[in-house]
């Protein structure tokens, strides 16, 4: 039985600690938020944040997570009023969606590092995030949007 | 279910007048009503169609019937009957249909939701809203005439009087529902719009920024079990044997199933494999891992994707069947005061949308229920109810949200290899492809290879015009020994040349396929659009003109090719030649437009250029100037992409904007990045560390620019792509003296 701190309460998982934490989030636990991609950390669909950074969750085993508090994107905020969500929503940045938790996941760990964060940061950052939709532009925007409201 | 009879016209609707004009005159929705007639027996909502129903409270509830993949029609269409009836956009709900006939066609491809389904929407809401002004007539005892809905009430004119639309609902529930040809719609004016041609949110938006909307991928059903299934490396093998004994010992892993493999072409139907069944995903993945399978390869072990090319390119080095042709291209090519030849090739593609095929399906005895993220739904419950042995009526199928298609989730392969699993299994089973999976045993965009030629006068003119095009055809992936080219594809780029030139010859040579080939963004435009407006920028390089210049004396005098005329056999799209032609002065117009804004003929530092094309696809228009930066290590930036769009009326703005930035993106990874090959039958990529696509260091800015007007809603979702590669490809010609005509674009080649 493996305990995880997780959007502010606590769950046990009866599973293999092997088991990436996608998977007991996923199937376990309910929480669909956090999306499956590629399995090996190569499209971040999957970030979620241990201690505030972002993670693969798709290639972080439960039984490494120890006490670290999980956030997943649902636990980001009670009703999608974190600054990335609203910036996010006043750009209509997602086409199809199911990449935006992870990328949205990932922008809020940045901003919480670096608040003002420079073109090639933003690069940097985000080149994990795959959204083959092509909502880049308005990611770009919208981080800038976002850092302006104080993320 | 009571079928609402053909009543006799109201005397309300009488006093419209007219028999002319638009009634409600298509096939299926409209002609019967059962939803109505039960709504109207319960006296709490009002459904005059299919497509909508109010209840009490004034919610109205639309019904989307297309598949809503990121495109924005889940919003698009709704936003159209909203507006028609006059309703309140929020105090409106949208529902995603269920695989039903009664709605239509439901095939989401092809880019022709909203033009398709445009007038049956705003057919919907005039019809709708005619009916609550009829029924506060009724209430008020006045002259229906005199009623007039707004802002979801209906007010009576001449008092001011108003009753709200849920106040409505019981009476008009009780009005008959004119029959097809019983009632006159009278539209609203387009100065009356409130949403139509504005930038609107997505219905959806709220949950997705939450994690809350659902996909196929994450539905659940109770008491439902994880499947993963092993399939053969080879398109067309099969397991000979297999050793399930360690892949038993694995915790969580409860079953093992083997899937029967259809034998090739296999079309719509699952390629067979051994399944894992577990209580979780990651088990079943980890149980698969640990399957011994003894493969038979079948006959396409030998698929090799570089011997396959050389082959492709000895076919079009050759004649081949002619598709089209004007004036006498050997003569005109043999008396030209200067000649020029190209050839194009374009590789494989993997549609790589972020959410994987997946499908839930529960399987009882004499019912299943399935729900998937499916473009076809109609299609693909005819596909499990076969592979069931069911009849059609046994299958419900629920449509979810798709995490992108792309064309790949028209294919329902995996619903049905879902549905097997639970009716072996006798539980509900939810079936995850893996990445690898999907990228190994994808419908594959076609790979291929062309040929063309062109002969300029001593004035530099274009007066003769070859292009053969050889690939394997979709078709191929449904009936055996297919290897030509069908209409619905040689119109994508090849047929439809739209240059004034005045010898022309069109040519598509064989090529059998060794794995299944699809449809993907855009299809056979992609290598199409990709060839001819390469070659016409060629063409003005050889004539020593400035591209756009040349573009526009290539489209020549605006005007309406009647390839009809040509007889050449020209599907358009599957729309009338008469209400979308093939218009070349809106061609121009979208070139114009570009250029205008785009900076073109502006003077830019060294390795730098700009590159223009236009291409109509899925009968709208897109111009593209694309500018690159060329770095001496021959890595190829795009900075800036300038696209101008006329795809005829606009419903949401924000939406085409979107899907321009989309079309750009995905076009920049077939341009650049994306590649799909074979060896020994087995494809070499495998995920997104093997197979590239654009990420957020390669987005440019993007500016789109939108014509107005009032033409017929054309595609949105593909035209962006076309046109986009060529443009690049033109550009980076522009910045280095050096021609790319293979894709994806390879840096040794543009190394300083």
């Amino acid at each position: 039985m493996t305990n995880l701190r997780l959007n502010g309460g606590t769950r046990a998982v009866d599973a293999d600690p092997a088991m990436p934490l996608l998977w007991a989030l996923r199937d376990l636990l309910g929480l669909t938020g956090t999306k499956y991609g590629c399995g090996i950390g190569a499209c971040g669909a999957c970030t979620v944040h241990l201690n505030g950074q972002a993670v693969r969750s798709c290639i972080t085993a439960i039984g490494d997570v120890g006490d670290q508090e999980i956030t997943t994107i649902e636990g980001l905020s009670p009703d999608g009023s974190h600054p990335v969500q609203r910036a996010w929503a006043a750009d209509n940045v997602p086409q199809c969606g199911y990449c935006q938790a992870g990328q949205i996941m990932q922008v809020a760990a940045l901003l919480k590092e670096t608040p003002k964060p420079t073109d090639q940061q933003i690069t940097d950052t985000m080149s994990g995030n795959i959204c083959r939709c092509g909502t880049y532009q308005r990611i770009r925007t919208a981080i800038k949007a976002a850092a302006e409201m104080g993320a | 279910m009571t079928r609402i009879e053909n009543l006799s016209r109201r005397s309300v609707l009488k006093s419209l007048g007219g028999i002319s004009g638009l009634v409600l005159g298509f096939n299926v929705p409209f002609r019967s009503f059962p939803i109505a007639a039960a709504a109207a027996a319960e006296g709490t909502a009002f459904s005059p169609n299919v497509y909508l129903s109010i209840d009490s409270s004034g919610l109205v509830t639309i019904v989307d019937h297309r598949s809503e993949m990121g495109t924005g029609i889940k919003t698009g269409l709704p936003m159209v009957l909203a507006d028609e009836m006059r309703a309140d956009w929020s105090r409106i709900k949208v529902v995603q249909a269920d695989a039903d006939v009664k709605y239509g066609d439901q095939n989401t491809d092809g880019s022709r939701s909203m033009r398709q389904f445009y007038q049956p929407f705003r057919e919907a809401g005039a019809m709708a809203r005619q009916l609550l002004e009829e029924a506060a007539a009724t209430i008020w005892r006045v002259d229906p005439a005199t009623c007039q809905a707004q802002n979801h009430a209906v007010v009576h004119q001449p008092t001011g009087r108003h009753l709200g639309f849920g106040d409505l609902v019981t009476v008009a529930a009780a009005l008959p529902i004119p029959s097809a040809d019983h009632m006159q719609l009278r539209f609203m004016p387009a100065s009356a719009r409130r949403y139509v041609g504005k930038p609107l949110p997505t219905v959806d938006l709220a949950d997705i920024l939450c994690g809350r909307a659902t996909y196929g991928i994450d539905m659940v059903v109770p008491g439902m079990k994880h499947a993963s299934i092993e399939r053969c490396p080879v398109y067309g093998g099969h397991a000979r044997s297999f050793d399930a004994t360690a892949a038993l010992a694995v915790p969580g892993v409860e079953n093992i199933v083997e899937l029967p493999a259809t034998p090739i072409p296999s079309g719509f139907n699952p390629l067979g494999g051994i399944a894992v069944i577990a209580s979780n995903t990651w088990s079943a993945q980890q149980g698969r891992q640990k399957l011994k399978i003894e493969w038979d390869d079948g006959p396409n072990a030998g698929y090799d994707t570089t011997a396959y090319r050389a082959e492709l390119e000895a076919t079009a080095a050759r004649p081949g069947r002619a598709v089209r042709v004007e004036g006498d291209v050997a003569d005109a090519l043999h008396s030209a005061a200067h000649r020029i030849s190209a050839d194009y090739f374009v590789p494989h593609y993997a549609h790589a949308s972020m959410e994987v095929p997946t499908a839930v399906a529960h399987v009882a005895a004499d019912h299943c229920e399935v729900w998937a993220p499916t473009q076809n739904p109609q299609g693909a419950r005819t596909v499990v109810a076969q592979a069931l042995g069911f009849g059609e009526d046994q299958v419900t199928l629920h449509v979810t949200l798709l995490g992108g298609g792309f064309g790949r989730k028209s294919k329902p392969d995996y619903i049905a290899e879902a549905a097997l699993l639970s009716q072996k299994i006798g539980v509900p089973i939810k079936l995850t492809w893996s990445r690898e999976d999907d990228m190994q045993h994808d419908y594959y965009h076609a790979i291929a290879a062309q040929h063309l030629e062109a002969g300029l006068d001593a004035s530099g003119q274009t007066v003769a015009w070859l292009h053969r095009t050889v690939f394997p055809p979709i078709e191929s992936t449904f009936q055996p020994d297919v290897t030509y080219g069908g209409a619905g594809e040689l119109q994508q780029g090849v047929v439809d040349m739209p240059y004034a030139i005045p010898n022309v010859r069109c040519e598509n040579g064989p090529a059998a396929n060794h794995v299944r080939i699809g449809w993907y963004r855009s299809v056979f435009n992609i290598p199409h659009a990709f060839a001819v407006c390469s070659f016409a920028d060629e063409l003005a390089a050889a004539a020593g003109r400035d591209p756009l210049d040349y573009l526009r004396e290539l489209l020549g005098e605006p005007r309406d090719i009647d390839l009809r005329a040509l007889g050449v056999d020209y599907p358009n799209y599957g729309a009338s030649l008469d209400v979308y032609p093939i218009d070349t002065g809106r061609m121009r117009a979208v070139l114009d437009l570009v250029a205008k804004n785009s900076g073109w003929g502006e003077k830019l530092p060294p390795r730098q250029g700009r590159g223009i094309a236009v291409h109509r696809s899925f009968l709208t228009y897109v111009a593209v100037v694309a500018q690159v930066a060329v770095g001496s290590d021959g890595q190829v930036g795009v900075p800036r992409i300038d696209m101008a769009v006329d795809c005829g009326l606009v419903i949401n703005p924000d939406r085409v904007r979107a899907q321009m930035e989309g079309a750009a993106i995905m076009a920049i990874s077939n341009a650049l990045y994306s590649n799909i090959s074979a060896k020994q039958g087995r494809i070499e990529q495998a995920n997104f560390d093997t197979y590239q696509v654009a990420r957020i260091d390669a987005v440019p800015d993007t500016r789109v620019y939108l014509v107005e007007g009032d033409a017929p809603p054309a595609g949105v979702g593909e035209p962006g792509v076309p046109p986009t590669a060529p443009a690049i490809c033109n550009a980076i010609f522009a910045a280095t003296g050096k021609r790319v005509r293979t894709l994806p674009v390879d840096p040794q080649q543009l190394k300083v």
